[in-house]
């Protein structure tokens, strides 16, 4: 990067060894993961462990999709996706529109609802999970898509970040608007929401990530294997006891896990990245 | 094209009363300039009659319809704000159609108005493009474009010049007026710089603290200032001011209290002979003008005009200083004007 101060001779080698070690790191047990997915349990318990792939990727990623242990793998994957979809798309819509209504409204009330929402802040879906079980419960939502869903949409994060993107869009922007015939509907959706565009996809991935790896409250509240989302689902096929476990097919399916966030990540970095850094004001 | 008129106008924030009592009729096709110092609340009565903010008191009329309780878009008003408040989303093209697709326009006529408006603006080289993508001067245009093809009945310009450079603010003022005389359209032009007023205005009110101190045709208000205040903002350098307690002169008005004169009209006397004596404190060279900077003995500044052609006296002599008769404003202890039939016969 220009402007940075450029390193000559023994501190550009340093960094680089530095940079690897780190890369190594981080890499080397997802390498493990993914040569243990392409062998057989036989080769995989076998001292020493292969480190080379082997031949069986195929016949180990359909065992892990189509059957699974108890469920099979797209199952929960589905599952994982209608949840973090949910998740996303439901608390990027809140978040908008009572971040709207905050700035932009004068209701009765207003600063009671603003610190509401605050209060929110203080009681992520841990600290409040008994009471929200027997909300749930008490719903009859238990082994459902908006059981899962609906408890960890309410959260103020978004909200406030829309706040104060919102509040730095200037005054006479929202004052050209009126003259210009534009009413409150129409201002949300010509300017502020073209205006939020990159904040709307850095939040995507960030809530994409934080619903795709939810492990507490699908294990609390789904006890139909056929609602099991993906992360809690790997949890359960570790052995428990005495049971025999098909470590290569755990290890694919840890794999596949990784794949949607990676693909999201990938796929908005663009306008992820833009919306991190940039304000296009 | 309209008539506006403001009727006992008030508008105040709780118990801070911003504007008083301010009545106002603008003709049609008139340019009105709104000039007065920082904070003298000319924004809100601007965004009054744009309907960006509450009426406190008093009746505003556009076009024979009192537009009181109308929303801006109802109005038919379009503004140009000081920042130009474009769209920094959409093109030049969509930024100037925003309003025409609200209205229901059809493609054709949107495109055939924004054309138009184009070639008059000479933006059409610039229509896709984003409006961070443009220069100051050329956002400046787009925001007039904006204003220009929704054909309002009254334009409504907050200070559009102040974020450009001193050459093209001169040259956007020309292009200002050409266009608004062009159009024929009634405008309404805030600014606080009172050399833009008078190089704009058909008539320009003078603002202070929320009333108008005065209304007039600029050479009207510079050669007839109604007060104080309008003598002191409106000419560069200010009309110089003396205190009638300290300096004695005759003839004057009853009731006056200082007598006002302008740097051009004061003139070098010998010391004792003229209005009062003074030291020169420094020289402004101009170039085609010098300002010689004075002080008296009891500390009142003046300043005197001279062609750069004549000589000055030299620095930290004393001077007497005089003027022409008629060339003396006096005021009374309020700030209003008197006029010279106050004035008692000279002996
Ligand atoms: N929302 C508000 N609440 C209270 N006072 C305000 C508000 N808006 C403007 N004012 C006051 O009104 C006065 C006039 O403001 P403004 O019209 O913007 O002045 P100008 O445009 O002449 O510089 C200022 O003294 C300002 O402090
Ligand atoms: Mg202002």
């Amino acid at each position: 990067m220009t402007g940075m101060v450029e390193k000559k001779g023994w501190g550009l080698w340093l960094t680089h060894v530095g940079l690897l070690a780190g890369i190594i790191i981080i890499c080397y047990p997802l390498y493990i993961a993914l040569i243990a997915s392409t062998v057989t349990q036989a080769d995989l318990v076998t001292p020493p462990m292969p480190l080379l792939p082997g031949g069986h990727f195929l016949e180990n990623y359909r065992a892990a999709l189509f059957s699974g242990m108890s469920t099979p793998v797209w199952k929960m994957m589905a599952n994982s996706l209608v949840m973090a979809l949910g998740i996303t798309i439901g608390k990027i819509s809140i978040s908008l529109i009572s971040a709207y209504a905050i700035v932009y409204f004068r209701f009765p009330l207003r600063s009671f609802f603003f610190w509401l929402i605050f209060l929110t802040l203080m009681l992520p879906v841990e600290v409040r999970i008994v009471p929200t079980y027997e909300v749930v419960a008490g719903m009859h939502l238990l082994n459902s898509y908006s059981g899962l869903i609906l408890p960890l949409v309410a959260s103020a994060t978004a909200t406030f970040l829309f706040r104060q993107l919102f509040m730095t869009i200037p005054d006479e922007l929202v004052e050209a608007a009126r003259v210009d015939g534009a009413g409150p509907i129409r201002f949300f959706f010509d300017i502020l929401l073209p205006l939020s565009r990159t904040n709307i996809a850095a939040l995507f991935v960030i809530l994409f990530i934080y619903g795709w790896n939810q492990y507490l409250w699908p294990l609390l509240i789904t006890t139909d294997p056929v609602m099991n989302t993906i992360v809690m689902g790997i949890k359960q096929m570790l052995p428990s006891g005495d049971q025999t476990v098909e470590w290569p097919v755990i290890m694919a399916t840890a794999i596949l896990a990784m794949v949607p966030p990676v693909a999201v990540v990938i796929g908005m970095r663009n306008l992820f990245v833009k919306g991190l850094i940039e304000s296009e004001k | 094209m309209a008539r506006v008129s403001l009727t006992a106008v008030k508008k105040s924030y709780g118990k801070t009363v911003v504007i008083d009592d301010l009545t106002l009729a603008i003709e049609d096709g008139e340019l009105i300039v709104i000039v007065g110092p920082s904070g003298c609340g000319k924004s809100t009565l601007l965004r009054m009659i744009a309907g960006l903010e509450t009426i406190t008191a008093g009746t505003v009329v556009i076009a024979d319809r009192v537009v009181n309780n109308l929303e801006p878009r109802e109005r038919d008003i379009a503004m140009v704000f000081q920042n130009y408040a474009l769209y920094p989303h959409m093109t030049v093209f969509a930024n100037m159609a925003y309003s025409l697709k609200i209205a229901g326009l059809d493609k054709g006529e949107i495109a055939k108005r924004i054309e138009t408006t184009a070639r008059l603006l000479e933006l059409e080289s610039f229509l896709k493009r984003k409006p961070r993508q443009l220069s100051g001067g050329q956002r400046q245009r787009v925001a007039m474009g904006r204003a220009i093809v929704r054909n309002p009945a009254v334009f409504l310009f907050d200070e559009p010049l102040s974020n450009l450079d001193a050459r093209l603010r001169v040259q956007m003022r020309m292009e200002i007026k050409t266009l608004q005389r062009k159009l024929g359209a009634t405008l309404l032009y805030v600014t606080h710089d009172q050399v833009e007023a008078m190089t704009l205005a058909d008539r320009m009110v003078v603002m202070n603290n929320g009333i108008v101190e005065q209304v007039g045709t600029p050479l009207e208000v510079y050669h007839n200032p109604a007060t104080t205040f309008v003598a002191g903002f409106i000419g560069s350098p200010p009309m110089n001011f003396l205190d009638l307690n300290n300096h004695n002169i005759v003839p004057v008005p009853v009731k006056a209290s200082l007598v006002g004169i302008r740097p051009e009209h004061l003139r070098f006397c010998p010391l004792g002979t003229g209005l009062c004596d003074a030291e020169v404190a420094f020289f402004e060279e101009l170039g085609a003008e010098t300002l010689v900077h004075l002080r008296s003995q009891n500390g009142e500044k003046y300043i005197l005009r001279l062609e750069s052609a004549t000589t000055p006296p030299a620095l930290a002599t004393s001077v007497g200083l005089t003027a022409a008769d008629k060339y003396r404003f006096f005021f009374d202890n309020n700030g209003k004007r008197l006029k010279s039939e106050d004035a008692p016969p000279s002996p």
